[in-house]
């Protein structure tokens, strides 16, 4: 297990190749589609967000609000990334993005712009809501919730070692491409 | 809350925070068999430990919620309408308290109002039937695994898929392959073969009713199903993609007829996440029984 600690340095996650597990702690941003469209059509973060040195994850969490006012976050785990595809390598060119959280892996696109721009994929175990919600200490901030809906909204979080596996690495490396590209032999011996 | 509100409330609590008995086993005997010590056999540790945070916590066991699919056996005479209020209003209940998410929007605004009720939501089947019980049953099938599902029109030229059982593997095992770990494996499969485009998803989804360790009475579907459950986890995509031993944990595949021109073969994947569970309900509307 590799920790991961904010902010996250470029070198830091250079460092990372596929197959590493990591425990990544500190301040969390969610963005999913809305937010994926809106930040490639060149909408401005809202005063006060910066994702530079910081981790995107894909996540549509369950949220209550308390009495107080604050936020509980009662489920939390990864989102399929391939929608975000088409947005997410110009998002972390743009933003300084160092890693990505989510499920399911991400295409040659994003492939690339991790490799230029130094940023890794950490693959969260998808339904495992509960487990990824516990790593959530606190809800630090929520944006575009009226604009967006709870699931699509920006939440800012703070994790403690929330466990990914980096499938993507900043040296052209996919595990989801490798898996494929095996499988896909596997299956044409068997047909 | 009538009776029937509060029956359904607590079937969709239970569905959203309680993995089935035979999905849970299904599920420990495929971490068990992954190697020791690989990312895929951490995934599924980290999978145990969910089911048992959710449970213990009555929380979701996934965030995604899903589209929420009711599925109800009913006596002739039975009052569908009064049913489908209950429901509707067991699932803003269900919303507000967390069970599930606010998870339904509008296809035209893109407006997500929170209560998880609207046209289409929730979504529900009625099937008369000569017995006095009522059934329900219920899915909660996420996005992500509802994303990989696929339908094919045989023949398929680029899969060399002819219009026979041996086409039928051809292609679902392609969805296997293009589905890798996006569906959140392993995975399970409902399967139908034939029908017209839009009954042959219907139909595929109500396979995922059977109870995984049920064999198919039809002896050409048991062995295809069979067949594809041992080729899918001989191709090495494993939990998540990750690589490994599970990629499908079962494969339910029913058979309708289609119409001389058309041949179409439907395919829903569940993620190991599988909420679904069923209640009888007693007179009054209460739950007398769970079904799985």
């Amino acid at each position: 297990m590799i920790k991961l600690n904010f902010p996250f340095t470029e070198a830091a996650v250079r460092a990372l190749k596929v197959g590493d597990e990591v425990l990544i702690s500190g301040v969390v941003f969610t963005g999913r589609d809305a937010v994926h469209k809106y930040l490639y059509e060149g909408g401005p973060l809202p005063p006060g967000v910066s994702l530079r040195d910081g981790i995107l994850y894909h996540c549509g969490p369950v949220m209550l609000q308390q009495a107080d006012g604050t936020w509980q976050c009662n489920a939390a785990g990864p989102t399929t990334s391939i929608r975000e595809e088409p947005y997410q390598g110009r998002i972390i060119r743009d933003h300084g993005v160092r890693g990505v959280i989510g499920k399911g892996g991400m295409g040659e696109g994003t492939l690339a712009a991790c490799q230029e721009h130094g940023c890794v994929y950490l693959h969260a175990v998808g339904g495992a809501a509960q487990v990824l919600a516990a790593c959530i200490r606190r809800v630090r901030n929520v944006y575009f919730l009226e604009q967006f809906g709870a699931p699509e909204a920006i939440w800012e979080l703070d994790v403690v070692d929330f466990p990914a596996v980096v499938t993507m690495d900043a040296h052209g490396r996919s595990l989801h491409r490798e898996v494929f590209q095996h499988s896909q032999a596997e299956l044409a011996r068997r047909l | 809350m009538t009776e029937l509100q509060t029956a359904l409330l607590e079937l969709i609590r239970r569905t959203s925070a309680e993995i089935p008995d035979d999905v849970h086993r299904a599920l420990l005997a495929a971490g068990a068999n992954e190697q020791q010590g690989s990312i895929a056999a951490n995934a599924m540790q980290i999978i145990d430990q969910n089911i048992a945070l959710a449970k213990n916590k009555s929380q979701p066991i996934c965030q995604d919620t899903g589209s929420v699919l009711f599925y109800v056996d009913c006596p002739v005479g039975y009052d569908q309408i009064t049913f489908a209020e209950a429901a509707r209003e067991a699932v803003r209940q269900a919303t507000r308290k967390g069970y599930l998410r606010q998870n339904s929007v509008d296809s035209l605004t893109g407006k997500n109002d929170g209560t998880n009720v609207g046209p289409g939501a929730p979504a529900l089947h009625f099937q008369q039937q000569r017995a006095p019980e009522i059934n329900v049953r219920l899915l909660l099938k996420g996005g992500g695994c509802e994303n990989v599902g696929a339908q094919y029109s045989l023949p398929h030229t680029a899969l060399g898929a002819n219009r026979d059982l041996a086409g039928c593997r051809k292609v679902i095992l392609d969805a296997v392959l293009q589905a890798q770990g996006k569906g959140c494996g392993p995975g399970i499969l409902g399967v139908c073969i034939g029908g017209d485009r839009a009954t042959g998803y219907e139909y595929s989804k109500q396979q995922l009713l059977r109870r995984l360790d049920d064999r198919n009475p039809v002896p050409e579907l048991d062995a295809l199903e069979q067949d594809i459950v041992q080729t899918a986890n001989a191709l090495g995509i494993g939990p998540m993609g990750f690589g490994g031993r599970t990629t499908l944990l079962g494969a339910k595949i029913g058979a309708v007829n289609r119409l001389p021109a058309s041949f179409f073969v439907s395919i829903s994947y569940m993620c190991w996440a599988y909420r679904r569970q069923g209640v009888t309900l007693n007179e009054a509307g209460g739950i007398a029984r769970w079904l799985y």
